[in-house]
C-alpha cells in the first residue's frame, strides 16, 4: 500500500487514489486528420516497462485533482511527483 | 492415572490459581499462565494430533506460533468455534475445550492411520497422477478425498464476536519483544521517538527472558536476570505504547504493516462478552525495527515425528518458562551447543538426561564440559537412524556417522527415551523482511538466509539480523540503532557481556540412515508430510524451480507456512541438484505470517455495514408501502409495489398498464446529478457529448450520449440549461461517479483552458418523476399557479416552480414515452413531494412504480438503457441512433473512433426489435439468436438483451443486438432453447406510439 504524497493535500493512503495509466500522452487537436493507424497508436497503445515510468494518478477520495507520479514499478519506489501541465523531472 | 510433570514453580506460572479444561473430552488441569500445550505436556499428553496425508500421530513439537503438529480446533460445536489454532499460542482459562483434528474417530485410533501403511503407495504429486482418469469420475474421487481430509471444521452459526480496525500512525515500529527489540524500542523511544513494540507472546522477553545459562553474563547478571530489570524500566518511558498478544501478519511496502491484537481469547466465556475479540492494527511506520528472531532447525532423519520428539529449545522453554518436564528420559540430538544448554537446564532442575548425540566431532566450550562433568553420556560423531514408539517415542538407535557425513558405520546402539530434543541451528525469521520487497542473501558460514541489506526506513536487528550471541546482538544492535535514528549514543554503550564461545556447527541437510532413503520416512515438513524422499523424487522427475518443487510435494504449505523445515527443503535440493545454496534462492514467504480469523479481516464490517448501501429521501415510504427493492449500484431502489400478494409480474403489468392509462409515479432520485457552471460550459458540452449544445436555449432540455474515445457508448441522459452560463446534466444511476470522474480527467488534463466547475448535486436532490395522461392534472393540483400549457411549458422545456415555499425545478422530459414531469426539490423535501404527489393523485388512481415497470416501459418505446442493451461494445451507429451523432462538429470525445475501419464494418452487432411468433413466448434475457438450426457448429448471430411482456400491446417484446441487424427488418430469425427452438421475428425497436403522439397526450 503505497504512502503518495499529494501535490494538493499532502501524504495520504494509496486507497485514496486511482491510477489513471500512461502520462504525458496528449489527446490529438486534430483527431480527424489523423490515420487510422495513428489514432490506434494514440487510443490503445500504452507502455508497460520494468523500470521507471511515468503515470497519471488522481485523487479520487479527496480533492479529485489530478497529477502525474514517477514510479519504479520494479520496487513500486515514487521518484517523484509533479502536478498535470508541470515538466517531468529529469530522469 | 495421569503423570505430573511439574518441576518447581515458575514465576510466569500462577499454581494457586488453578484451571480445568477439556482435551478430546476429558477433563484436565493446568495452571493460570499455562499454554494448552505446556498443560497437556504437564499432564504427560503428547499424541494431540494425526499428521494430514497418512495420518501419523503427532506430538507437540514447538513452544510457539511455528508449531506444525499441535493444530487443534478450539471449542468444537459451538458458535465461537476456531480450528487449526496452534496449541502452543492458546492460553489455557477455566472452561476451555479443545480436540484433535484431521482424525477419526478418534485421535488414538484413527482409520485414516491406515494411510501411513500404504505409504509406499502415497509418493509426491499423488493426487495429480492418480485421479486424472477418467476424468469423469473426478467428482466421484473428489467427494472421498474430502472427507478423508481436511484440516478442522470452520463454524456454521454466526461469530458472536466483535472486530475492530484501528489506524496507527508511529516513529518506530519494533516487532519482537526479545533482547534485541525490547532494547531498540528502548532506546527509540528515549531519543524521542513515538515508538510501538508489539509481541506475538503475553509476556516480554522472547527467549531471553529465560536465558540462565550461567556462562553468559551481562553486566554480571545472567541475561535473564539482566532483561527482566530493562523491562521494568521501560514502564517509566513516555512515547512509547507496547502491545503483547499482538502478530504482525504482513509487512507491505512503504511501512504498511498489518498486526493482528488479540483481546480476548485467554478469558473465559463469561468475560468475553460484549468485548473486541481482536482489533487488525494498520500501522504506518517512519521507521520499522525488525526483531523477529530465530526459530530452531529440527534435524531431519528417520521417523523424526513421533509424538515426544521435539524441538530442544522448546523442551528448554517448558522446563525454565513453565516449569513442565516433557519427559522423564530426555535425549538430545544437536549439530551445535544449543542443546547443552537444554540439557544443562533439565539437569539443573533434577530432570533425568539420558545421553546427547551430537553429530560433531566434538566441543571445547564451556558448557560442554559442565554437562560432561554431570555425567551425561555424549555420543559424538553419531547419528540417529531410527525411533520407535507409534504413539509416544520409546527409543532411538544410534550409529557412528563417517567422515563425509553420508553414511553410516558399525554396530547399533539403542537408547531408551520418551523424549527427544532435537537442535539442528537456527533459523533467522525474515518473513516479515522478505514481504516487505527487500531481498535475502545466503550465508554460507551460518547456513541462513539473511537480510541484505538495512536501509534508512528498515533494520533488521537480533537474531533476525543473522546474530545469535549476546555480544554480537548487542554491538550490532547499537550500531545500527545509531545509524537509523541518527543518534550519538545509547545505553548499550556501557553494556559488558561475556559469553561462552561455541565451536563450530557441523550442517548436514538430511541425516544417513542404514536403511535405503526408499525405505526410511525423514520429514522436511510435519504437517504436510512431505519428506526428504518426495523432494528428491521431485527432482527426479524434472522439476527445478523451488516454486515448482514446494508445490509439487506441497513442501511449506501447510498453516505453518513451513517455518520449521523450509530451509532443510532448500538444502535437499541444493545438495541434490549439485548447486548452491545462494544461487537457488528460496520460496517467497507472503502474508500473513501466521493465520488470521476472518473476523479480523472484515472488522466491523459485518451485516448491514458488510456493504455501503444509499437510500432516497423518499426511502421510508417506499418501505411503508412493501415495495421489494433491488440494488442498483450502491442505491437501494424500489422495484416494484406487490399489493394483495401479487407476484412481481402481477405487480409490473399492473403498474405499467396504469402509468400508461392515468398516471404512475417514480422515484428518480438515483440518478446522477452533475452541476455544470462556467463560461465554457456549452464548449464542454459539445466536446462530451455526441450531439450539439450550443444552440439550446435557457429553460430547455436536451438528451445527450457520451461516447469513451474508443466511440463505444459510455452514458445518457438528459441535460438541462438553467442559465447562460449554467447546466445540470444527468446521468445514469450506476454511471454517476465514473462520469463525474471522466469529465474531471478531460477538464484538468486535456483542456485546462476551458472555465467549467463540476459539482455533484445528487444526494442534494429528491426527485418525483410523474407521468401518464393525468400527470398535468396532478401537477396543476400542487402548483396552480404553474402555466403547464404545451406553448408555456412543451415537451423537453424546464420550469422553476414552488410548491409552497419549497423552490422546486421541473422539467417536463418523459423516459416512458407519456407526457410527464421530473420534479426535483432539495433532497430533506423529498418524501414530503412524493406523499404530496400521491395526495393530489389519489382521484386518478396515482400509482407508484419500481425500476422494473420504468425498464419494461422504456423498452415499448425503444429506449435503450446504457449497460443492459450495451455492453462497452456498441457504438451510437449500432444503436441506429445514428440521429444524436452531430455530422457538423469537427469534435467530440468518440468522434474519430466511429470512423475506424472496425467500427464502421456493416456487420457489426446492431440493435434491433424481436417479436416472438407466439406473443406469449417471453424470451430470456441474454438468450442466443441464430438463422439457421442444425447447424454445427450453429453460428451465433447476437443475444437478447431486453425482454418483457407489455400489458399495453398485449405481446411480448425484446429487444436484441443482432450481427448485422439493421438490414434484416422482418427476418425470421431462431432463439434455441434448452428444449425448444423459439421462432422470432426481426421488428423495429420502437414498438410503442411510433410517432410519439403520447407525449402531448
Amino acid at each position: 500500500m503505497f504512502l503518495i504524497n499529494c501535490p494538493y493535500c499532502g501524504e495520504r493512503d494509496q486507497q485514496e487514489f486511482k491510477a489513471g495509466g500512461e502520462a504525458h500522452i496528449e489527446r490529438p487537436k486534430q483527431p480527424t486528420e489523423l490515420s487510422d493507424d495513428e489514432w490506434a497508436e494514440y487510443l490503445f497503445m500504452r507502455k508497460n516497462i520494468k523500470g521507471v515510468q511515468f503515470e497519471r494518478w488522481n485523487h479520487a477520495h479527496g480533492c479529485r485533482k489530478w497529477f502525474n507520479m514517477v514510479r519504479d514499478t520494479s520496487n513500486d519506489e515514487i521518484k517523484a511527483i509533479y502536478k498535470m501541465g508541470e515538466k517531468p523531472p529529469a530522469q | 492415572m495421569t503423570k505430573n510433570l511439574r518441576v518447581k514453580s515458575s514465576e510466569y506460572i500462577d499454581e494457586t490459581n488453578r484451571i480445568s479444561f477439556k482435551f478430546n473430552g476429558k477433563t484436565y488441569h493446568g495452571f493460570k499462565g499455562d499454554t494448552l500445550a505446556s498443560a497437556l505436556l504437564a499432564n504427560d499428553v503428547h499424541l494431540v494430533g494425526r499428521s494430514f496425508k497418512y495420518h501419523r500421530p503427532r506430538g507437540i513439537m514447538t513452544s510457539g506460533s511455528e508449531e506444525p503438529n499441535a493444530i487443534v480446533q478450539v471449542n468444537p460445536d459451538t458458535n465461537r468455534t476456531e480450528p487449526n489454532v496452534r496449541a502452543t499460542e492458546i492460553e489455557i482459562y477455566e472452561g476451555l475445550e479443545a480436540s484433535s483434528q484431521n482424525c477419526w474417530p478418534s485421535v488414538e485410533f484413527d482409520i485414516g492411520g491406515i494411510n501411513n501403511f500404504l505409504s509406499p503407495f502415497f509418493p509426491a504429486g499423488f493426487y495429480y497422477k492418480t485421479f486424472m482418469w477418467p476424468a469423469s469420475f473426478w467428482k466421484k474421487y473428489e467427494f472421498f478425498i474430502r472427507h478423508s481430509a481436511g484440516l478442522g471444521k470452520s463454524p456454521t452459526s454466526i461469530d458472536p464476536d466483535i472486530y475492530d480496525h484501528r489506524n496507527i500512525h508511529c516513529d518506530v515500529l519494533v516487532v519482537g519483544a526479545g533482547i534485541s527489540g525490547i532494547l531498540a524500542a528502548k532506546n527509540a523511544a528515549k531519543n524521542n521517538f513515538k515508538t510501538l513494540l508489539v509481541d506475538e507472546k503475553n509476556e516480554l522477553g522472547g527467549l531471553t527472558i529465560f536465558e540462565n545459562n550461567e556462562f553468559n553474563k551481562i553486566d554480571n547478571k545472567t541475561p535473564s536476570e539482566w532483561l527482566k530489570k530493562e523491562i521494568e524500566e521501560l514502564k517509566n518511558i513516555k512515547n512509547l505504547e507496547i502491545k503483547t498478544r499482538t502478530s504482525v501478519a504482513a509487512y507491505h511496502q512503504y511501512n504498511y504493516l498489518l498486526a493482528r491484537e488479540n483481546l480476548t481469547d485467554h478469558l473465559e466465556a463469561k468475560d468475553k462478552t460484549n468485548k473486541i475479540r481482536q482489533r487488525l492494527l494498520k500501522i504506518r511506520a517512519k521507521k520499522v525495527i525488525l526483531a523477529t528472531g530465530a526459530i530452531e532447525r529440527p534435524l531431519i532423519f528417520n521417523n523424526n515425528d513421533r509424538p515426544g520428539i521435539m524441538l530442544s529449545s522448546a523442551i528448554k522453554k517448558y522446563s525454565e518458562f513453565y516449569g513442565v518436564a516433557c519427559g522423564s528420559k530426555n535425549v538430545f540430538f544437536t549439530n551445535n551447543d544449543s542443546a547443552y544448554e537444554s540439557a544443562m537446564s533439565l539437569y539443573n532442575k533434577g530432570i533425568n538426561v539420558e545421553a546427547i548425540i551430537d553429530i560433531r566431532e566434538q566441543s571445547e566450550s564451556k558448557i560442554v564440559k559442565k554437562v560432561k562433568e554431570a555425567g551425561i553420556k555424549i555420543y559424538w560423531s553419531h547419528s540417529i537412524v531410527d525411533t520407535t514408539g507409534y504413539k509416544r517415542l520409546n527409543s532411538v538407535s544410534i550409529k557412528k556417522l563417517s567422515n563425509d557425513g553420508t553414511s553410516v558405520t558399525g554396530s547399533k546402539i539403542s537408547i531408551s527415551c520418551d523424549c527427544l530434543g532435537v537442535a539442528g541451528g537456527w533459523t533467522p525469521a525474515v518473513h516479515l523482511y522478505t514481504q516487505s520487497g527487500s531481498k535475502l542473501k545466503f550465508d554460507e558460514e551460518k547456513k541462513v538466509f539473511l537480510p541484505n541489506q538495512n536501509t534508512s526506513e528498515q533494520i533488521s536487528v537480533g537474531s533476525c539480523g543473522g546474530d545469535f550471541k549476546i555480544d554480537e546482538i548487542i554491538k550490532n544492535l547499537n550500531q545500527k540503532l545509531k545509524d537509523t535514528l541518527n543518534i550519538n549514543e545509547t545505553d548499550l554503550d556501557s553494556i559488558k557481556v561475556e559469553i561462552d564461545q561455541e565451536n563450530s556447527k557441523r550442517n548436514i541437510w538430511l541425516l544417513p540412515s542404514d536403511k535405503p532413503l526408499g525405505k526410511t520416512k525423514p520429514f522436511v515438513d510435519y504437517q504436510n508430510d512431505a519428506t526428504a524422499k518426495d523432494i528428491k523424487l521431485a527432482l527426479r522427475e524434472g522439476f527445478r524451480s523451488i516454486e515448482h518443487v514446494k508445490r509439487y510435494t506441497t513442501t511449506g504449505m501447510g498453516t505453518d507456512q513451513g517455518k520449521l523445515g523450509n530451509m532443510h527443503a532448500l538444502g535437499i535440493i541444493a545438495d541434490t541438484a549439485g548447486v548452491k545454496m545462494g544461487e537457488l534462492g528460496t520460496t517467497t514467504f507472503r502474508p500473513p505470517y501466521t493465520p488470521l480469523t476472518f473476523g479480523t479481516i472484515v472488522g466491523r464490517n459485518v451485516g448491514k455495514f458488510f456493504d455501503i448501501f444509499r437510500r432516497t429521501p423518499m426511502n421510508d415510504w417506499h418501505v411503508e408501502n412493501k415495495a421489494e427493492f433491488e440494488n442498483v449500484g450502491q442505491w437501494k431502489r424500489a422495484w416494484y409495489y406487490p399489493i394483495n400478494g401479487e407476484t412481481m409480474h402481477q405487480a409490473v403489468q399492473r403498474e405499467s398498464k396504469a402509468a400508461r392509462e392515468s398516471a404512475g409515479i417514480l422515484d428518480a432520485s438515483t440518478l446522477g446529478k452533475i452541476d455544470i457552471q462556467g463560461s465554457d460550459a456549452s464548449e464542454f458540452l459539445n466536446r462530451v457529448y455526441t450531439n450539439a449544445w450550443s444552440k439550446l436555449a435557457i429553460g430547455k432540455c436536451r438528451y445527450g450520449l457520451m461516447l469513451n474515445e474508443d466511440g463505444m457508448v459510455y452514458d445518457d441522459g438528459v441535460t438541462t440549461r438553467l442559465g447562460e452560463n449554467h447546466y445540470i446534466m444527468t446521468t445514469t444511476t450506476g454511471g454517476a461517479a465514473n462520469v463525474l470522474g471522466k469529465l474531471e480527467d478531460y477538464l484538468q488534463t486535456e483542456w485546462p483552458e476551458l472555465d467549467v466547475y463540476l459539482t455533484s448535486v445528487t444526494d442534494h436532490y429528491a426527485t418525483a418523476s410523474l407521468c401518464g395522461p393525468n400527470s398535468k392534472k396532478i401537477l396543476k393540483k400542487i402548483i396552480p399557479d404553474l402555466d403547464l400549457s404545451d406553448e408555456s411549458f412543451p415537451h423537453m422545456s424546464f420550469k422553476e416552480a414552488k410548491i409552497g415555499n419549497v423552490q422546486c425545478r421541473i422539467m417536463r422530459i418523459s423516459f416512458t414515452g407519456e407526457h410527464s414531469y421530473e420534479i426535483n426539490v432539495q433532497a430533506s423535501y423529498g418524501k414530503d413531494l412524493w406523499e404530496k404527489c400521491m395526495e393530489a393523485g389519489q382521484e386518478f388512481n396515482i400509482t407508484p412504480y419500481g425500476t422494473e415497470t420504468m425498464h419494461l416501459l422504456r423498452a415499448e418505446k425503444g429506449f435503450i438503457i446504457v449497460g443492459q442493451d450495451t455492453d462497452g461494445t456498441m457504438t451510437p451507429i449500432d444503436l441506429q441512433m445514428d440521429w444524436i451523432v452531430s455530422k457538423k462538429k469537427y469534435d467530440f470525445i468518440g468522434k474519430r473512433s466511429l470512423y475506424r475501419s472496425d467500427t464502421m464494418r456493416e456487420d457489426r452487432k446492431q440493435l434491433v426489435g424481436l417479436l416472438t411468433d407466439d406473443p406469449n413466448i417471453i424470451l430470456e434475457e441474454g438468450a442466443q439468436i441464430v438463422s439457421k438450426l442444425n447447424q454445427n457448429p450453429v453460428e451465433m448471430l447476437g443475444h437478447v438483451t431486453s425482454s418483457y411482456f407489455s400489458p399495453n400491446l398485449k405481446k411480448s417484446i425484446a429487444l436484441a443486438v443482432v450481427r448485422g441487424g439493421k438490414d434484416m427488418m422482418g427476418k425470421k430469425l431462431f432463439v434455441p432453447m434448452e428444449n425448444k427452438n423459439i421462432n422470432v421475428t426481426v421488428a423495429n425497436p420502437v414498438f410503442y406510439d411510433e410517432k410519439n403522439e403520447r407525449l402531448n397526450a
